[in-house]
């Protein structure tokens, strides 16, 4: 280290902790907290209701909300049996 | 009335049976019958820190298999009126901790009129935590002002806020942020959070500062909680946190470098 540097200003280690901080804490919250509390009921519930028509199995069901810089999407992805009568053929 | 309190954090070693000890002695020399749980089960520590492990003779898990006696098991202070403790038991049952026997023991110590059940919870965020806090009225989260420290601090808010009865039944707990081994020399310097930085990234309200100070150290190689020497800083901030924990206005303390005089800083 030079001479000069012991004038010069170096980040704070505590600033540095803050920041990193303040990106993790905000992401773990957006994934536990607010909103996907919701989610496993919502699964169970479609799935009833797809049910009723179709025989599917909870695992091709998938609901998944995914935040970013000021909106979110909620994004379900159901597969539908591969066997089923031609003509009913369907995807979502 | 009772109130349940958990004392969480996540993360170990920052200070939740040092920090239960001494809010329940220090509730306990305000007047109120009290009593300090131990839900660490497997390791249990509250006794040590609070000096009574020669007479622990039945423990929480012997009361929750209907082994032992509440009234049997609770262990007397002898120092403090109105202070007892229920030990963890140092056998790995940790099947024993059900909401259901939790409940029930809990209930009887208000009915035994316990005016503050301080609930020291295990780290983690297993079961043993869990239960520690599910049937909390209010939670004091201590955190140290260090990243991993306060990550998990966060993590703890986010259960609290879902997995307790409060939460299920749809009212909030109320949450006080407890900040231990502060050193405002090195937050003077840059080198340490500071209590507005962890503020900020918690967002809950700041129940009080304890420094770092090797009274806590030295209150636990003897088992005697610091509260009872109030010549210690360290007995002093807590005693502060149990006012104001009692709805007494105390000004905030430990937060700022103790100016110190030349002659202190010679022969101090």
């Amino acid at each position: 280290m030079s001479f000069l540097d012991y004038f010069r200003s170096r980040p704070k280690s505590a600033s540095l902790a803050k920041d990193r901080l303040s990106v993790i804490v905000s992401r773990e919250r957006a994934s536990t907290r607010g909103g996907p509390d919701y989610l496993p009921q919502l699964q169970q519930e479609l799935l009833a209701v797809l049910a009723r028509y179709e025989k599917i199995d909870l695992q091709h069901v998938s609901v998944s909300l995914d935040k970013t810089d000021g909106h979110e999407i909620l994004e379900l992805n159901i597969v539908l049996p591969e066997d089923l009568p031609i003509g009913r053929h369907a995807s979502a | 009335m009772s109130k349940v309190v958990v004392v969480a954090s996540g993360k170990g070693g920052v200070g939740k049976t040092t920090t239960s000890a001494n809010i329940a002695t220090g509730i306990a020399l305000r007047g109120h019958k009290t009593v300090a749980i131990d839900f660490d089960v497997g390791l249990r520590n509250l006794d040590l820190v609070l000096g009574c492990e020669r007479r622990v003779v039945y423990d929480f898990v012997n009361v929750l298999k209907g082994e032992a006696k509440l009234n049997v098991a609770l262990i007397r202070d002898k120092r403090v009126d109105n202070l007892y403790v229920l030990p963890a038991s140092q056998t790995r049952d940790k099947e024993a901790l059900e909401a259901e026997g939790v409940g029930r023991v809990l209930n009887e110590l208000k009915t035994m009129g316990f005016e503050y059940i301080i609930c020291d919870s295990p780290a983690g965020i297993e079961k043993g935590a869990q239960m520690a806090m599910y049937f909390a009225d209010e939670a004091i989260v201590v955190a140290n002002p260090e990243v991993s420290s306060v990550r998990d601090a966060d993590r703890v808010l986010g259960l609290l806020s879902a997995k307790t009865n409060h939460a299920e039944t749809g009212t909030a707990i109320k949450t006080h942020l407890l900040l231990t081994r502060y050193s405002p020399a090195m937050v003077k310097k840059g080198e340490m959070l500071s209590v507005s930085d962890v503020l900020e990234l918690l967002g809950i309200p700041l129940l009080g500062v304890i420094p770092e100070s090797k009274a806590v150290l030295l209150s636990s190689n003897k088992g005697t909680p610091a509260v009872l020497d109030e010549t210690t800083d360290v007995a002093q901030a807590y005693l502060d946190v149990v006012y104001r924990f009692l709805g007494e206005e105390r000004v905030q303390r430990f937060i700022e470098e103790e100016k110190r005089g030349i002659m202190r800083r010679l022969f101090g």
